[in-house]
């Protein structure tokens, strides 16, 4: 069994709006530090091992139905899953 | 004419849109649950606002997926109307019928109030009983109405005139140059943010939104008469 850890996050070039208002929200705070906020979405697959190769099935369901790849990017890790 | 309209789990129009067909426009009209696989008697197919699937994940982003929808790709194909209000224009642009996608609207609010919306194209089957530039009243009522494609699919829609109605007295959402509906380049495939079928009586607020369906039956009837 392994673990996929998929980060989708909106694209660079489309405004986040959510991001911005945590921004606002961690300036008014005082953490001018902070310049950039980019609110995203965290998916775990648990995936069975089987004879279809992981990262084409992985890439397959993160362009079909995961992320929007119009406006969304995404990138992911594999991890051996611990069963309990 | 004979429309069918389409009802995810979640949906929450359905019964405006079929009120707005039946009652006001006075033509046939069925519920048809998402897992249909036949839409073969239909001449026009309507998918209603709502939250299809919960809008779990991305709006539209499920019910792209259920069966029905690939005969609703079908319909497009083959030419018939095919008209997505609101939630039915994200679950298009999810299922690559129409370009770009829907954001959450820029200042993060649910918008629920009636807007002026200009015609820019008179042109297409959905508005011909429509004057080009003029302004109607419809509802809007959504958080994600934000309309955003890249630059490219951007000109394209405009050098094919696909950009068919804007929002004219303010942009409730932010979307790009105050885009409200857009149609595909074939002209059977409409999305729109606003709610046309809430706008079918005065009794409602306004009627502005009839003259679509009207269009729709217009042109259906223009192209099914008899030709003896």
């Amino acid at each position: 069994m392994k673990k996929v850890k998929v980060y989708v996050t909106l694209r660079e070039s489309v405004l986040d709006p959510q991001g911005s208002a945590v921004m606002g929200a961690l300036h008014s705070m005082n953490y001018n530090e902070v310049k950039d906020v980019r609110i995203g979405k965290f998916l775990e697959l648990q995936i069975e091992e089987s004879d279809r190769d992981l990262d084409v099935l992985v890439k397959e369901m993160c362009e079909k139905l995961l992320t929007n790849t119009v406006i969304e990017d995404y990138r992911y890790d594999v991890e051996e899953a611990v069963t309990k | 004419m004979k429309f069918a309209v389409i009802v995810f789990p979640g949906s929450n129009c359905d019964l405006d849109m079929y009120h707005a067909i039946k009652d006001e426009l006075g033509e046939e009209v069925d519920y048809v649950w998402h897992d249909q696989t036949d839409l073969s008697d239909y001449d026009g197919i309507l998918l209603p606002g709502g939250f299809a699937y919960g809008d779990y994940l991305r709006c539209g982003a499920i019910s792209r997926f259920s069966n029905v929808m690939s005969e609703v790709i079908k319909a497009a194909e083959a030419g018939k109307p095919v008209l997505g209000v609101c939630n039915g224009f994200q679950v298009l642009t999810e299922a690559g019928l129409l370009p770009g996608a829907l954001l959450r609207n820029k200042n993060l609010k649910f918008m629920c109030r009636t807007v002026d919306l200009k015609i820019v194209n008179n042109e297409t089957l959905f508005t011909s009983k429509y004057v080009k530039d003029e302004v109607i009243q419809i509802p809007i009522a959504h958080g994600e109405g934000n309309y955003y494609c890249d630059e490219e699919t951007l000109a394209s829609l405009k050098e094919n005139n696909q950009i068919v109605f804007t929002y004219a007295s303010e942009n409730p959402n932010g979307s790009m140059e105050d885009i409200a509906g857009i149609i595909n380049e074939k002209g059977n495939v409409l999305g729109m943010m606003p709610h046309p079928e809430r706008a079918a009586n005065d009794i409602m607020g306004g009627s502005d939104g009839l003259a679509l369906f009207k269009s729709i039956v217009k042109q259906w009837r223009e192209s099914h008469v008899s030709h003896a």
